[in-house]
């Protein structure tokens, strides 16, 4: 039963990051892509109506993290305290961002809030990039499964580790060249004109920075959590997790050249699909693996009672299904490209 | 206000009480708008459509704002509250799990096409769209209140050796029946602050002699829904309430009450200062015998002080607590006077020219959110010392690592972004109060031209 729940957090993270993933994106590279006022209106009103509903599956990974391992919760929670506020306080400024910025017409509203909108989904992204650098390598866990970690040390290669150090900022650095070409996809299959373009030609050079990263950081990935490399050994059927990424990304290159816009930014999910994937598969039965691994937080030690998962099951497949369905619709009601004259104007007036 | 703990709950309560300024009222509002836009359906006026629209604007700002500061109230729980989660996690995990699950999920997308999809949905259409936004709202409400309820009387659940606390009967967690009250006594106080700011933007243009008709609605749909919500919050809802508490928390109703000596006809304090270290009340002015009534509808019933129980089973902060009840309660009962009157007024009427009514109206505004923050205190401080009510002390539920200076660091950090976003919100509402809905068609406006009024 834990170990189903284990997938099934992995499922919702991975929504989250395939989801909000374009929108932060999106918002990263918002300078980048569009240049002129009724540009970064079509950013805006490309991700305007689903972000929001993106940013829940952010929520339901978390309460369903709560309910089903409680013990990770309290410990990963508590011992990342600082940069989780942090992200909470991003996560509020590019809300009200993205809410707040087509309320008025003014000179110094709208370029603040497109700002604060890029800035705090850049941060965003190298944060939760840094925070997954965080788990695969492990923190200081102690016998009472409780940790906390200084949010920086020196940046060298020693054993005073912080959350933001030398392994975990590279991997906040890759997450950031990912989700720039996710987004970046997106915003090319939503829009047209400049925007669409710039996207693409952005897309296309994000491609060599992800292909670079993710073949670096995987080798360092091997070397730093051991756990990697053992169940890879145990179970190599696993290899063809990381197969699906390299294909995906792979197919971002090949539709890119074709000019396949949908395919493209389905093939860029699939990598990002293919590379957490293989992340959980490593770390498994490991939840939040400690530096002595007599402490590590699993699957079997962190979970919570056996009916309250049972019961679970009902109502969150129940939920799920609901989900997928208003997802289906939402998505299929916006469908097709921004225009500039309906949209740009319905959204936030 | 030295050690971590302190912080702790500082900073629960300054980031939950700063959220709940805007879910009391978008889940007021959102029945409002589903009540404006059935006036649509049902009439065929245009009239009723824009007015839904203007306020679907300032739902639209105020949901904003909600969903910006709920995300922290999730997170704090693992951060700032390790010990509960771990002890507890599994039990409230459920239900705070099933707010994301249910109730966002379904408000998140259909605010978006709620709000910008009424050409492509049609009118039957965007009448559900509205509908299911009530609902995703009004759910979310039942589910936190459900996650409360469990920590003021904790059911369905097993203590496991280790101390840990494990689930035993979803349902049971589900329909506490402290959470069915809890619920129709918050949802009402909701619905309160829902009806007083549409009563009060609606007198607002009535003083200003400016969007007549639509102020006349306005104030007319505030008032007609208000005054029934007001008397239901206080019977059979909030009654239903106090007897729950001085049957299962009867320390928290002494600590309300300031009644520190134990007897039979209790007097109900309306006002007075209580001295905890002399255990008295300061310059009392009470009705004999009424608390007794109160509770147990019997003059000379016999009413537990503080002095039946241990000290250190009192609420921690019986001064606070006390305030915040008799705030809670005294307004309550100025709402009924206003709204009942409002509703006289609107019956003979005569209400739209009653100047004096309209501005006691725009004037109570900031009430009703208040009484909903007063309410609120009082049910958790009510609850001290226990986090999980008789089952683990609020001394026990914080994280063990995280030291005073990193939650100062962040509660200080949330007191000035939350600043921002209050002069943001106050702004940004007040901006479309004075932009107005959009204009009636010509043949209309004429009909209510302010010559034609006065």
């Amino acid at each position: 039963m834990g170990t189903v729940w284990f997938c099934l957090v992995a499922v919702m993270v991975a929504m989250y990051v395939l989801l909000d993933g374009f929108d932060l994106g999106a918002g990263a590279i918002h300078f980048l892509v569009a240049k002129t006022d009724e540009e970064r209106r079509q950013v805006i009103a490309s991700i305007g109506p689903v972000w929001d509903g993106n940013e829940v599956w952010l929520l339901a990974a978390g309460g369903t993290l709560y309910f089903a391992f409680p013990m990770l919760y309290a410990s990963g929670f508590s011992g990342f305290y600082l940069p989780l506020m942090m992200v909470l306080w991003l996560l509020i400024l590019r809300g009200s961002a993205i809410e707040f910025r087509n309320h008025l017409d003014s000179r110094v509203w709208i370029p603040f809030w497109d700002f604060v909108f890029s800035a705090s989904s850049l941060l965003l992204v190298v944060f939760f990039g840094a925070a997954l650098g965080n788990v695969v390598r492990g923190v200081p866990l102690d016998e009472t499964g409780y940790f906390f970690e200084p949010l920086w040390t020196n940046f060298r290669f020693s054993e005073h580790t912080g959350i933001l150090d030398w392994y975990t900022v590279l991997v906040g650095v890759t997450a950031l060249a990912a989700l720039m070409m996710h987004g970046a996809l997106w915003i090319r299959l939503k829009t047209s004109g400049d925007v669409g373009e710039r996207a693409a030609k952005l897309a296309s050079s994000a491609w060599w920075g992800v292909l670079v990263l993710t073949g670096l950081l995987t080798m360092i990935t091997f070397a730093v959590q051991p756990q990697v490399t053992a169940n890879f050994k145990t179970w190599p059927l696993g290899y063809i997790l990381p197969a699906i990424a390299i294909a995906g990304l792979a197919g971002v290159q090949f539709e890119l050249r074709r000019r396949g816009e949908l395919n493209a930014f389905l093939a860029s999910a699939t990598y990002l699909l293919g590379m957490l994937t293989s992340v959980v598969f490593g770390l498994y039965p490991m939840v939040l693996p400690a530096r002595n691994a007599a402490f590590s937080l699993t699957v079997a030690s962190a979970k919570a009672g056996t009916y309250g998962l049972k019961v679970g099951l009902i109502w969150w497949a129940i939920g799920m299904i609901l989900a997928a369905i208003y997802f289906v619709y939402v998505y299929r009601s916006f469908a097709g490209k921004v225009s500039t004259e309906t949209d740009t104007d319905g959204y936030g007036h | 206000m030295g050690s971590a703990l302190d912080v702790h709950r500082l900073h629960f309560a300054f980031t939950i009480t700063f959220h709940y300024l805007f879910p009391q009222l978008t889940m007021g509002l959102a029945l409002l708008i589903v009540l404006l836009k059935t006036m649509a359906l049902r009439t065929g006026e245009e009239h009723y459509n824009r007015a839904a629209r203007f306020w679907a604007k300032i739902f639209g700002i105020n949901f904003a704002l909600g969903v910006v500061t709920g995300i922290p109230m999730e997170f704090q729980f693992g951060t700032n509250w390790a010990e509960f989660s771990r002890t507890a996690g599994g039990v409230i995990g459920q239900t705070l799990a099933m707010e994301g699950i249910f109730s966002f999920f379904l408000e998140s997308s259909f605010l978006g096409l709620f709000l910008y999809g009424e050409r492509r949905l049609g009118r039957i259409g965007h009448w559900w769209a509205g509908f299911l936004v009530f609902l995703g709202s009004w759910m979310s409400g039942y589910l936190i209140v459900a996650t409360d309820a469990w920590m003021q009387h904790p059911t369905g659940y097993r203590l496991l050796p280790n101390g840990e606390i494990e689930l035993a009967s979803f349902w049971g967690l589900l329909l506490n029946p402290w959470a069915l009250r809890q619920y129709a006594h918050n949802m009402l106080g909701a619905l309160q602050t829902g009806c007083f700011v549409m009563a009060a933007v609606g007198a607002f243009y009535l003083l200003t002699r400016r969007e007549l008709l639509y102020g006349r609605t306005f104030v007319r749909a505030g008032v007609t829904v208000g005054v029934f919500a007001a008397i239901l919050q206080l019977v059979p809802t909030g009654d239903l309430q106090g007897k729950m508490i001085a049957e299962y928390q009867p320390t928290t109703l002494a600590g309300m009450e300031g009644l520190f000596v134990s007897q039979e006809g209790a007097p109900l304090a309306i006002l007075g200062q209580p001295d905890v270290a002399r255990r008295k009340l300061d310059n009392p002015l009470e009705i004999p015998a009424m608390l007794s009534f109160l509770t147990y509808r019997h003059w000379q019933a016999h009413v537990r002080g503080l002095d039946a129980f241990p000290e250190d089973q009192w609420p921690d902060k019986i001064e606070l607590l006390y305030y915040s009840y008799h705030i809670m309660v005294g307004l309550g009962t100025i709402f009924i006077a206003v709204m009942g009157l409002a509703a006289i007024l609107l019956w003979r009427h005569k209400l739209y020219e009653s100047r004096w009514m309209l501005w006691i109206l725009m004037l109570s505004v900031p009430l009703p959110y208040i009484a909903n923050t007063a309410g609120w205190l009082t049910a958790e401080l009510g609850r001290q010392p226990w986090v999980i009510y008789g089952l683990m002390r609020t001394a026990h539920g914080a994280s063990p690592r995280v030291v005073a200076a990193n939650a100062w660091f962040t509660l200080l950090g949330f007191m000035g972004m939350y600043t921002v976003l209050a002069i943001l919100w106050l702004f940004l509402v007040y901006q479309e109060i004075e932009r107005g809905p959009e204009p009636e068609t010509p043949a209309m406006s004429r009909e209510v031209s302010p010559a034609a009024t006065d």
